[in-house]
């Protein structure tokens, strides 16, 4: 398995060194699509060391700047490569597991017919890993990203490795890395719902509020959370010996000041918005990432994993500065359930949705700052459009949690029913599982 | 001719010589206490002419006063000390003089486009203090409102000026008092101010309605604290702590009437008298750059500094055009030029002169002026040595018979060289589009052989975002490395960036300094009335310490006509020269102004099927169905339900 991931990482490299080369990096730099002001590295590198305004990256970042100045490309790349082998390793854990409790299901005769085609195949399985790198890695967002050096890869990298110690089930690295994730923006605080719940889930301490060991458990993570950020922010303050950054970063992402066009909904809004409704609508704005994560964990208790998919996809929907990165990030878990693809609706209206937008921001950008022919509604209708496409994905989601249901009242419905009904596919399936075993 | 030219070769030989006594000369001058004698008595007969002019450098030297003793260097560039130990020995100035004395002067300058310059400096000085603790009540010759200004905002410096049109140096050479187009304001508060920022916006609200102009526009986005370009002018500026001091520019505000007539009503005359009558607006909003400007300082009053005293300097520049105004002609009077004609000096101004520059016409090839006035002046200014013709204004025989002065320039000849200034700088925007751009300065140094440092100020509305890892200094297509950077940057809706440098530039070289930025797109509340009109960036200021050809006046101690003593020089071999280039004009991307209605609802659309899928997704529980049963089963059914058997 090693030296398929090994090529498609040589792949990868090439591809991002040969465009670092060319004379398109300073073209890609520039894309609004691709960089947001807070991850623009021609910002950081702007940045002066005493930290007095003006800059929106953080602390952290601008000092790695510092010393990484000349080895920027081979940085960003790197972060590329660590976010693919940490998204992979965690794919590969988790399919193991899911693997494993496929196996239990089947021997115990748990599932009913119907569902048979929901039940992945070990070689099905055996290839997703690989194919979660390869859609990060190969895909024109990330090398984007990655060309124009947007500090999003190393955000990514972050969260990538935060879910990779998740699954692992290392409690103390996970909340190391969400700290600085949270650090980086705020927005990945959300993801500490779902990492909870996984990791409840993986010691078997049953998310029960009457339960000591339940609320116990949420103090040592949070501790452990805290501690990190602290340690984190304090080191941003000795390295800069004042708290400027803090209402400089932070204000920034929350109240929006900056309105460049960017992917997301913010800008055109708020730049229209009349001045004595602008703090309400931030708030209902801002909201949005947030307030999500409670019904979504209630619903998704039982499925922690897809719980992270699920957020990461709502951030990189509602945060204020979005840029093509977020969505390869959430774009790459898109294999891990795609034995469930059957439940999507308008996959093809979605998919060249997709593509006519990729298509038409820089089209619609060139005629509005460049030619002067087009306005700015011009960009702001792609924007919207992207945004909706980016529901549907959602609503895809909402199909398979109904599949999910069902397959869960289907047991308690067709019990008895299942016993008698034996297909000789569904043997099959379970021959081929135990031979997995044997593999395993 | 003949006599004229006697007169100047006379002039040149008695130069040579008293250039070693003049500082003796004017010490006893000085002691003679003659300070009003009359240069000229009587009409000046054709024979002694020659004599006379040679006399008159003497003259006029020896009724230049030594009332100011040093007064403050302006910035150097290297910011080097400065040496407050005046020169020359005690000059008594001890006559019982009036407390406050007031100077009118006007310098007009033909210059070689055909255009002629005219420049009004109007001194009003005042022995008081008004830090101290009682009130000053009393109020004679200086304008009341500007008084109670500086004692209410403990002002150490006010310099505002209000400037209609660019100053075109490679044409009309340097201005004796350089401004920026707008307005532009840049005060030095006293050590007392503990609240400077609050201070300066309530001056500028002040200003701004005793000026009548936008000064109340100026606050924190547009407001910089240089670190070294604008130093003190006047007296005290050893502890020159940048914090007390605020600069600030509106490159957009139009000059006009409304700002002429408060600014002529601070004149001890008003408009009723002297030189101040010429000052019609019909005539001066006419031109080609108009400037006007009010500069309050404290200098001393004698050399030792005993007893200070507070300058208000009122001057007014204007250039007219040879075309629209002069219809044609190369012909200028003061009728032509401001329709009215002078009669009689302000009777409260101790001295009252017109000087025009006759450098360039010795021989009266150039242009003719008429009438024509034996005295002439010399005086070192901007680094040249000038030659002028004076009127003096109190004396009723420059009015002559018809009881009227009209001066009258008729050009003869169209050739002649202008020298080029040594330092001129430009700037504009490269690039487009509407996303980024690039800021080029040029400066020039068309000295031959000498290369001088000048610093360079840029004030950047926040609105641009300056990338300043882009910045490159280049000269002769090499790299300059700046020997000093201070750079602010810019905060969202909070302050401008601010950038300073000091740059060394090479003889007869140009150095180009460019800088990238990213234009912002601001809420659609920000945007002025007309947005695609652009939005100005005030004019980089660049000061210079420049090698002037002719050794340099230092001696401040003597009195001098107003317009050559503004800057302190303090050393000889060079002087101070501030230029401003041309505000830029940048278009920054606009949002559809109709549209915000239209934007909150469609953009609340989205949110909302967001919301609205996702509350689908939570909120609904999914049941097993049985698939529909066909249509034939169904109606199947209904007959079996008819019949009241249980349905299939």
């Amino acid at each position: 398995m090693a030296a398929p991931l090994t090529l498609l990482l040589l792949v990868a490299v090439t591809v991002r060194a040969a465009l670092f080369r060319s004379c398109l990096t300073e073209l890609i730099a520039e894309r609004v699509e691709v960089v947001s002001p807070l991850t623009a590295w021609k910002r950081g590198k702007g940045a002066p060391a005493a930290f007095s305004g003006g800059v929106v990256l953080t602390p952290l970042i601008i000092y790695l700047f510092h010393f990484l100045v000349d080895y920027a490309e081979v940085t960003f790349m790197l972060a590329d490569v660590i976010t693919a082998v940490a998204l992979y390793m965690a794919v590969a854990d988790y399919n193991k597991q899911v693997f494993r409790k496929q196996k239990y299901a089947l021997e115990a005769d748990r599932y009913p017919l119907d569902c048979l085609e929901l039940i992945r195949s070990p070689k099905e399985m055996y290839y997703i890993p690989l194919k979660v790198a390869m859609f990060y890695l190969l895909n024109p967002f990330t090398i984007l990203c990655c060309v124009a050096k947007s500090t999003c890869g190393l955000n990514n990298a972050i969260i990538a490795l935060f879910i990779l110690t998740t699954i692992k089930g290392s409690v103390l690295l996970s909340a190391i890395f969400l700290s600085l994730a949270t650090y980086q923006s705020i927005y990945p605080l959300t993801l500490c719902a779902p990492a909870l719940l996984y990791l409840m889930q993986r010691q078997y301490i049953p998310v029960n509020f009457r339960r000591f060991s339940f609320w116990w458990f949420i103090a040592q993570y949070a501790f452990m959370y805290l501690g990190s950020l602290f340690v984190l922010v304090c080191l941003s303050f000795f390295l800069l010996g004042s708290w400027d950054y803090l209402p400089s970063v932070y204000g920034f992402i929350l109240s929006v000041p900056d309105l460049t066009p960017n992917i997301g909904l913010f800008w055109y809004f708020f730049a229209e918005m009349f001045e004595h409704f602008r703090l309400f609508f931030l708030c209902v704005f801002q909201i949005n990432v947030f307030f999500y994560t409670i019904p979504l964990s209630v619903k998704l208790k039982e499925h922690p994993v897809f719980l992270i998919f699920m957020q990461l996809a709502v951030i990189s929907i509602f945060k204020s500065y979005p840029t093509v990165g977020d969505i390869a990030l959430y774009m790459a878990f898109i294999p891990v359930w795609n034995h469930l693809h059957r439940f999507l609706r308008n996959i093809f209206l979605v998919s060249c949705v997709l593509l006519a937008c990729s298509a038409l921001f820089p089209v619609l950008w060139h005629l509005w700052i460049y030619a002067g022919s087009a306005n700015s509604n011009f960009y702001y209708a792609i924007t919207l459009l992207f945004n909706v496409r980016n529901f549907p994905c959602n609503r895809t989601n909402t199909k398979l949690r109904r599949r999910r249901k069902e397959t869960r009242e289907a047991e308690a419905v067709s019990r008895t029913e299942r016993r008698h009904a034996s297909g000789t596919s569904f043997r099959f399936l379970q021959l081929s599982y135990a031979k997995q075993t044997e593999l395993h | 001719m003949a006599a004229r030219r006697r007169l100047v070769s006379a002039l040149l030989v008695f130069l040579c010589a008293s250039s070693v006594f003049s500082g003796a000369e004017s010490q006893e001058a000085t002691l003679t206490g003659g300070h009003r004698a009359a240069a000229v008595d009587d009409p000046p007969t054709d024979t002694e002419r020659a004599e006379q002019a040679a006399e008159q450098p003497a003259v006029e030297e020896r009724r230049w006063e030594a009332t100011e003793v040093e007064e403050a260097t302006p910035d150097e560039a290297a910011g080097e000390k400065q040496d407050t130990s005046a020169p020359g020995t005690a000059a008594p100035s001890s006559a019982p003089q009036p407390k406050d004395d007031f100077q009118e002067e006007l310098v007009v300058r033909p210059l070689h486009s055909g255009d002629i310059y005219a420049s009004f400096q109007f001194r009003t000085l005042w022995e008081t203090d008004f830090t101290r603790e009682n009130k000053v009540s009393h109020y004679r010759l200086f304008p009341k409102s500007l008084g109670q200004v500086i004692s209410k905002f403990s002002v150490r410096e006010l310099h505002i000026s209000f400037t209609q049109g660019y100053w075109r140096t490679m044409q009309w050479g340097q201005p004796f008092l350089p401004s920026p187009p707008g307005a532009e304001l840049w005060v030095w508060f006293q050590d007392s101010v503990t609240d400077v920022d609050g201070t300066w916006k309530e001056l500028t609200n002040v200003l701004s309605g005793i000026f009548c102009a936008s000064l109340n526009f100026i606050d924190s986005t547009n407001t910089v604290q240089p670190s070294a370009s604008f130093k003190p002018l006047g007296i005290g500026n050893e502890a020159t702590d940048h914090r007390f001091l605020r600069y600030a520019t509106l490159p957009r505000e139009i000059v006009c009437t409304e700002n002429l007539t408060p600014w002529k009503k601070l004149l001890p005359c008003g408009s009723k008298a002297g030189l101040a009558v010429l000052l019609k607006s019909e005539k001066l909003f006419h031109s080609s750059f108009h400037s006007q400007a009010v500069h309050i300082r404290p200098v001393c009053e004698d050399r030792q500094c005993k007893t200070t005293s507070w300058e208000l300097r009122q001057t007014l520049n204007v250039v007219f055009d040879l075309y629209t105004s002069g219809q044609g002609k190369r012909e200028w009077s003061l009728f032509k030029m401001f329709s009215r004609t002078l009669t009689e000096a302000c009777p409260l101004a101790s001295s009252s002169k017109i000087y025009i520059d006759v450098t360039d016409n010795p021989q009266g090839e150039q242009f003719e002026l008429s009438p024509a006035t034996a005295l002439l002046s010399q005086a070192v200014v901007l680094g040249d040595r000038r030659t002028f013709s004076v009127y003096d204004l109190t004396q009723q025989i420059t009015f002559g018979s018809v009881r009227s002065l009209n001066l009258l320039i008729r050009w003869k000849s169209t050739e002649g060289d202008m020298l080029r200034p040594l330092l001129h700088a430009e700037r504009y925007v490269a690039g487009y589009g509407l996303q980024t751009g690039e800021i080029h300065t040029l400066m020039y140094n068309n000295h031959p052989y000498r290369s001088f440092p000048v610093l360079l100020l840029d004030s950047v509305p926040w609105y641009l975002r300056l990338y300043i890892h882009t910045l490159t200094v280049t000269s002769k297509g090499k790299d300059n490395k700046p020997s000093y950077i201070h750079y602010q940057p810019s905060k969202d809706r909070l302050r401008p960036h601010l950038l300073e440098m000091l740059v060394q530039l090479p003889p007869n070289s140009v150095t180009e300094v460019t800088v990238q930025f990213e234009r912002a797109l601001l809420k659609w509340t920000e945007y002025t009335p007309d947005p695609n009109h652009g939005f100005y960036v005030g004019s980089s200021v660049i000061s210079s310490l420049v090698p002037s050809i002719v050794a340099m006046d230092t001696n401040s101690t003597l009195k001098r006509p107003l317009f050559s003593s503004f800057f302190p020089c303090k050393e000889e071999s060079s002087f101070f020269v501030r230029i401003y280039t041309e505000p830029l004009l940048v278009n920054l991307p606009t949002p559809d102004f109709s549209m915000p209605y239209n934007v909150i609802c469609l953009t609340c659309t989205v949110v909302a099927v967001g919301y609205g899928s996702l509350y689908n997704l939570l909120t609904r529980s999914f049941q097993i169905e049985e698939p529909s049963p066909g249509l034939a089963k169904r109606i199947a059914n209904i007959i079996r339900k008819m019949r009241g058997v249980p349905p299939l």
